[in-house]
């Protein structure tokens, strides 16, 4: 389970950022998933809750916002529905994908004297 | 004003990141890539389910290409050797990352490999990452393509139960081709799947039981190799991006 992996990954950011602003207690992690990121947002939550203890992040609050696929055409901008074959249906090129693959830590809130 | 436990603590402070939670990885992966640009080989991200056929269509492809292309190989695996033994048995100069129980490779675990592996000038590098369809494709190696195996006894719904791992891949390999005279397997289907999660879609059917398709594959390689005059004079290659390291690196 990857998911184990990245909460780890981003229990370490947290303590640089905290180190680096003389942070302590955090009490919310704002992070934005996209739901093709291959990230389960429910096995990211269970993993934080056992992950987080005995760390900085200890008693912290996870606020995920999860981010719909969206593609579109790169030369032409042309959105395509979801489901569609991922080629433009104007000018042939193949689709780019615009959001949805998001595994992003956006804002730590923690109790920190200089920022 | 802390407003989740309502401690009136006034010192709460929001610290914008706005960055990707995998940002050390991308880092290990960028410092990879330019190991690989650096020796002027090409690095191959492989992947799929377990048992998919990684390593018999490596197998294959040392035997269509021996003489002609001089490959490597690293394999995750969880707690075998028995991959790379295969594939050095078949020509290909191989070692194992032995995973424990991860379950993908992550660029530090490549970066590792590659500083021990026993050939600095290889043609191709392909890494065998874990039989996995979900996160291998999550985390970036330093490679200068991903290619997805899928066999025919997966079934064809597997690119949309599984659309991460198909739309980073830049070529899937549709492998045991040879069994589908004794399936229901419909090749129109999966190259249906495909077009509706991988953008340019691009599959090469192969069997590395007969061989079919190993040509194919073998020239869609030889098409994204660097032009040799990109390709630096060996000896200073792996020290060019001047990084430290806890051993040394004696010419090996
Ligand atoms: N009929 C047929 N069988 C194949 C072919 N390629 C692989 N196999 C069989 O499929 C099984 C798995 O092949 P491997 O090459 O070990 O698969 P893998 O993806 O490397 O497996 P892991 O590394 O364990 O995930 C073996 O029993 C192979 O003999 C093929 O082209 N045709
Ligand atoms: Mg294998
Ligand atoms: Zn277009
Ligand atoms: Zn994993
Ligand atoms: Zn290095
Ligand atoms: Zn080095």
């Amino acid at each position: 389970m990857h998911e184990y992996s990245i909460v780890a990954s981003l229990i370490d950011r947290v303590q640089h950022e905290a180190a680096v602003h003389g942070g302590s207690r955090v009490h919310r992690l704002h992070l934005k998933i996209g739901e093709l990121s291959g990230v389960e947002v429910d096995l990211l939550k269970t993993a934080f809750d056992t992950f987080r203890e005995r760390t900085i992040c200890d008693g912290a609050e996870l606020a995920i916002d999860t981010v719909a696929p969206a593609w579109a055409c790169p030369a032409c901008n042309q959105c395509l529905a979801a489901g569609a074959v991922l080629r433009c249906s104007t000018c042939g090129r193949p689709a780019r994908m615009v959001q949805g693959d998001e595994i992003i830590l956006e804002r730590i809130e923690m109790e920190a004297p200089d920022v | 004003m802390c407003e989740t436990c309502g401690c009136g603590d006034p010192e709460i402070v929001p610290i914008e990141v706005q960055e990707r939670i995998l940002s050390d990885n991308d880092a290990q992966a960028g410092h990879n890539r330019s190991h690989f640009e650096g020796l002027g080989v090409l690095a191959i991200n492989l992947m799929g389910s377990p048992g998919a056929g990684k390593t018999a269509v490596l197998e294959a492809t040392a035997k269509a290409a021996a003489g002609r292309l001089k490959l490597g190989a690293v394999s995750g695996d969880l707690a075998t050797e028995r991959d790379a033994d295969r594939l050095n048995a078949a020509g290909i100069v191989s070692s194992t990352i032995t995973t424990g129980s991860a379950c993908h490779l992550d660029a530090r675990l490549v970066h590792h490999a590659l500083h021990h592996f026993p050939s600095n000038d290889r043609d191709i590098f392909f890494i065998e990452n874990v039989g996995n369809l979900v996160c291998p494709a999550i985390y970036d190696l330093g490679q200068a393509a991903n290619v997805v195996t899928l066999s025919v006894t997966e079934g064809e719904d597997k690119p949309l139960k599984y659309p991460v791992m198909f739309q980073k891949a830049d070529l899937v390999l549709l492998t045991k081709t040879d069994l589908i005279p004794h399936l229901d397997f419909d090749v129109g289907a999966v190259e249906d799947a495909l077009a509706r999660v991988m953008p340019g879609a691009r599959m090469l059917k192969v069997s590395a039981r007969t061989g079919d398709g190993i040509d194919a594959w073998l020239h869609w390689l030889q098409e994204r190799r660097p032009e040799p005059a990109e390709r630096p004079p060996k000896a200073h290659a792996h020290h060019g991006h001047g990084h430290q390291h806890g051993h040394s690196h004696e010419q090996r």
